[in-house]
């Protein structure tokens, strides 16, 4: 039983931070269209920056605050007007190969000119344990946990509470009528694409301790986003947040019970299923069909 | 006679492609091979991208299907004429089953679940080591005789390659000329008029994207008996990226597009030895430069360039007539 | 003789809004009907309903006696129903004549036939009269969507009659079409009308086209029919002067 209670407490803490990089898919979507499918790297990235900023002498402090800073301003401001904004006139499907190509660029450039190898990264919170019902929970998972959770609620309640918030929601919802409204429609969805960054990076610095610095970490991340961002339902954050967490938890059971060679399994799984049986997700509502 | 210059041209292209290995190293002749390979690989995704308009990332995996397929068959020996139509139509059988589920919903959900595939592919073929050999991968897979013409050295293996890839490209004619690849076309420019029309969109995307797995099948056929040892390592998602990559820098849509766009992938490689570990950032950030200005590929840009020469020339001849008048 | 359309109290809403109120109409063998309405009349609705894009909340439709309820698009137009869309909906990166050609070919053969047979199903000479009869001759080989704003919207009215369905919806076929256009436009449609017995139903805001074109017209507002007969007799009916000049 207390073997139970780690393995779903320490797959919820993964699990809240999955939810981050799929939050930050999912507003993308909403806000314009764009199936990032270098949402992985976006996460990946970020704690290269803060190794980068250590190596040069920076506090640990000081480097998070770097790597958020040049997150939000690369993988934010230069992502949407160099890359997406030239692009969407050209509909969904070059945007799609675009995002392709730069998850490529950043995992191929971190692996030339920073190491092919995992490098370790500093823990952020301490490494110790505590027990609660006889199960040994680290205190890092915990705190994964709170700073997930403490994000996502930010960011709930920026977008409906303030009046920028509920501007972008309006965006995201019905461009058109939000344009009439007065709403400063362009500025919004530059908004969107700057919380994504920083989600993204917060993601980063939170799971990067967990496994090394390594440029290929993208790949499962990336997936496992998509993956969290579907099974919860694609027009939520709600359902980001669902799926992140059940897929989190997922993963944990199988590689303990199951098998761990086929634990890459186990969400590829949920997803097939989910798109067979709920495809708007458990949280979605339908959008009705395109076609 | 309008048309005889067409001909003429196919004629040239063919003789260049028998011309080709005559006198060139194993080496060479191995990397034309696999060109070859992946020009039939890419022209099937050509298909479910360029003309149907769906984003298929399981490329890779399909030609590994049709590879372990391919090499299991012949190693436990039948004879390769056997094994190829059983890859293709193991892929497009599981292009159906894998497509069925995810073209009902909408977005570019293909994407994602064939995503996902790739990944339980690459993850079956490692694991189940008593059917793939695991890591380890199958070896030695034999090269096919036909009637007494062994391909076993490279240059005769090219010839095989080469009437595959020819067959495979007048299929792929056939297919884009027929009322089918009409209705390809008209799913990609406007699902919803299509339907609008009689035509069974669903229906439709499901059955391209089924075909071009197929191709990939075939593709795999092919490539098991060239390399003659597989693992699961070449069917991974980097390599259904590369061969989307294929397709999208040629030219999605166009009919040469994929042959374009393999030659770059497969040969500029070779070409671009000496940036070493480099070549994949320099073609990544080529791509996006190139999906920024021309979203069609080189060969939408070419004929970009060329319109504008044409409108140019247009406009000198209305020059004319107003001083005529 | 059964109607060929047949509409019956077909009842609409939007959460508290009731966009369609019990409406009901036949539309019979070769005749062109208007629907016409001030904006927010429930036109767009009502139609979308008939084309089986939203399911009406009660009421059905039935199209030569049977109920379409359900169908998808493709299914209503094998059965006879074209359309037109009121944004452009050509194909733009296919030729005037594949335009036309994807128009019939569903129709024509089966999906074994479409593969191995002819390239063009066997179409190229019909398509080629519908082109002829729209004036499109000169236009054959072009990109549709090289062609004018006009020129496209032939195009489109062309495609929507090539598989020879025995009813046809227009939506707004008129709209942004310049005059000279129009005049061809609706006499092409009077005349394929006449010589073909198919019957139309045009939604359109240009009055004098609607009036011009249409033998019978029913005016919509606020989700009912308020006004029902020949051009003339709508023109003078009070209640629909009121609905148009609003109060």
């Amino acid at each position: 039983m207390s073997e139970f209670i780690q393995i779903i407490v320490s797959g919820l803490s993964a699990g809240s931070i999955y939810a981050l990089a799929a939050v930050g898919f999912t507003l993308l979507w909403q806000a314009s269209q764009t199936i990032n499918f270098a949402q992985g790297e976006f996460v990946m990235l970020p704690a290269f920056f803060v190794l980068g900023a250590m190596g040069l002498g920076a506090p640990m402090w000081l480097a998070i605050a770097v790597a958020l800073g040049l997150s939000v301003l690369l993988l934010g401001a230069a992502f949407k007007k160099l890359i997406v904004e030239p692009m969407l006139p050209h509909g969904t499907l070059p945007l799609i190969i675009a995002t392709i190509a730069l998850g490529l660029l950043m995992k191929e450039s971190v692996k030339e000119f920073y190491s092919a190898q995992g490098q370790p990264f500093p823990p952020i919170f301490p490494t110790e344990v505590v027990r609660v019902f006889g199960a040994a929970i680290s205190v890092a998972d915990i705190m994964n946990l709170a700073v997930s959770f403490a994000a996502i609620l930010t960011l709930q309640l920026f977008l409906q509470r303030t009046r920028t918030g509920r501007c972008m929601q309006a965006t995201a919802q019905n461009r058109g009528v939000a344009e009439i409204l007065g709403v400063n429609v362009k500025r919004m969805v530059m908004y969107t694409f700057l919380i994504n960054a920083a989600l993204a990076a917060i993601a980063s610095i939170l799971i990067t301790p967990i496994y090394l610095a390594k440029f290929s970490n993208g790949e499962t991340l990336g997936l496992v986003a998509f993956i969290a961002a579907i099974v919860g339902g694609f027009n939520q954050i709600r359902g980001a947040l669902v799926g992140g967490l059940l897929i989190g938890v997922i993963d944990n059971l199988s590689a303990f019970y199951v098998s761990s060679e086929y634990r890459a399994a186990a969400p590829l799984i949920l997803l097939i299923v989910i798109i067979m049986v709920r495809p708007q997700g458990i949280m979605g509502t339908s959008e009705g069909r395109t076609v | 006679m309008t048309a005889s210059p067409k001909y003429l041209l196919y004629i040239a292209m063919l003789v260049a492609l028998v011309l080709a290995p005559l006198g060139q190293g194993n080496y060479i002749v191995y990397v034309l091979c696999s060109w070859l390979i992946f020009s039939v690989a890419a022209m099937g995704l050509n298909l479910t991208l360029g003309y149907a308009g769906q984003v298929s990332l399981a490329q890779a995996a399909f030609m590994g299907i049709g590879a372990y397929i391919t090499a299991l068959m012949t190693m436990a020996g039948y004879h390769w004429l056997l094994a190829m139509p059983f890859a293709i139509l193991s892929c497009f059988g599981i292009g159906l089953i894998l497509g069925y589920p995810a073209l009902r919903v909408q977005h570019h959900f293909l994407a994602f679940v064939t995503l996902a595939f790739n990944t339980l592919v690459f993850l079956v073929l490692r694991n189940e080591e008593w059917l793939t050999g695991g890591s380890f991968g199958l070896v030695p897979i034999p090269r096919p005789d036909f009637f007494g013409f062994s391909t076993f050295k490279q240059v005769p293996f090219y010839y095989f390659a080469l009437v595959c890839f020819l067959l495979a490209a007048g299929a792929m004619a056939w297919i884009v000329r027929s009322p089918w690849g009409r209705a390809f076309k008209a799913l990609r420019e406007n699902p919803i008029r299509a339907n609008s029309l009689g035509l069974n969109t669903r229906l439709m995307t499901l059955l391209a994207f089924a075909i071009g797995s197929g191709f990939a099948g075939l593709a795999g056929a092919m490539m098991a008996p060239l390399v003659q040892f597989i693992e699961p390592g070449s069917f991974t998602l980097i390599h259904s990226l590369k061969i989307l990559l294929m397709v999208v820098v040629g030219g999605s849509g166009f009919y040469y597009g994929p042959f374009l766009g393999a030659a770059i992938v497969v040969l500029l490689p070779e070409l671009l030895r000496f940036t070493e570990g480099y070549y994949l950032i320099i073609y990544a950030a080529f791509v996006l430069v190139l999906m920024v200005f021309s979203p069609n590929g080189l060969i939408g840009l070419w004929q970009k360039l060329m319109d504008r020469f044409r409108t140019q020339q247009v406009e000198r001849s209305d020059l004319k007539d107003g001083a005529q008048l | 003789m059964t109607p060929v359309l047949s509409v019956r109290n077909i009842s609409k809403s939007f959460g508290a809004i009731k966009a369609v109120n019990n409406v009901s109409f036949d539309v019979h063998d070769g005749e062109v009907l208007g629907l016409i309405g001030p904006n927010g009349s429930g036109k767009s609705t009502l139609f979308n309903c008939i084309l089986g894009q939203s399911t009406p909340n009660s009421g059905e439709v039935l199209f030569k006696g049977d109920s379409v309820a359900g169908k998808e698009a493709h299914e209503l137009n094998k059965r006879g129903i074209g359309r037109t869309f009121q944004q452009l909906s050509v194909f733009p990166q296919m030729s005037v004549i594949d335009n036309i050609i994807m128009a019939g070919q569903e129709h024509h053969g089966t999906m074994l036939s479409r593969l191995m047979g002819a390239p063009d199903a066997g179409l190229t000479e019909e398509a080629e009269q519908l082109i002829s009869f729209f004036r499109l001759d000169h236009l054959r080989d072009q990109m549709a969507g090289s062609l004018s704003y006009g020129q496209q919207k032939l195009v489109d009215a062309a495609v929507a009659f090539m598989s020879g369905p025995g009813l046809v919806l227009l939506d707004e076929p008129a709209g942004g079409v310049n005059l000279t256009m129009l005049e061809h436009l609706k006499e092409r449609l009077q005349t394929y009308n006449r010589e073909h017995g198919s019957t139309f139903v045009v939604i359109e805001h240009n009055m004098e086209f609607v009036m011009s074109l249409c033998s019978r017209i029913i005016v919509l507002a606020e989700g009912v029919i308020i006004a029902e007969g020949s051009p003339d007799e709508v023109k003078s009916n009070q209640r629909v002067i009121d609905a148009y000049l609003g109060d």
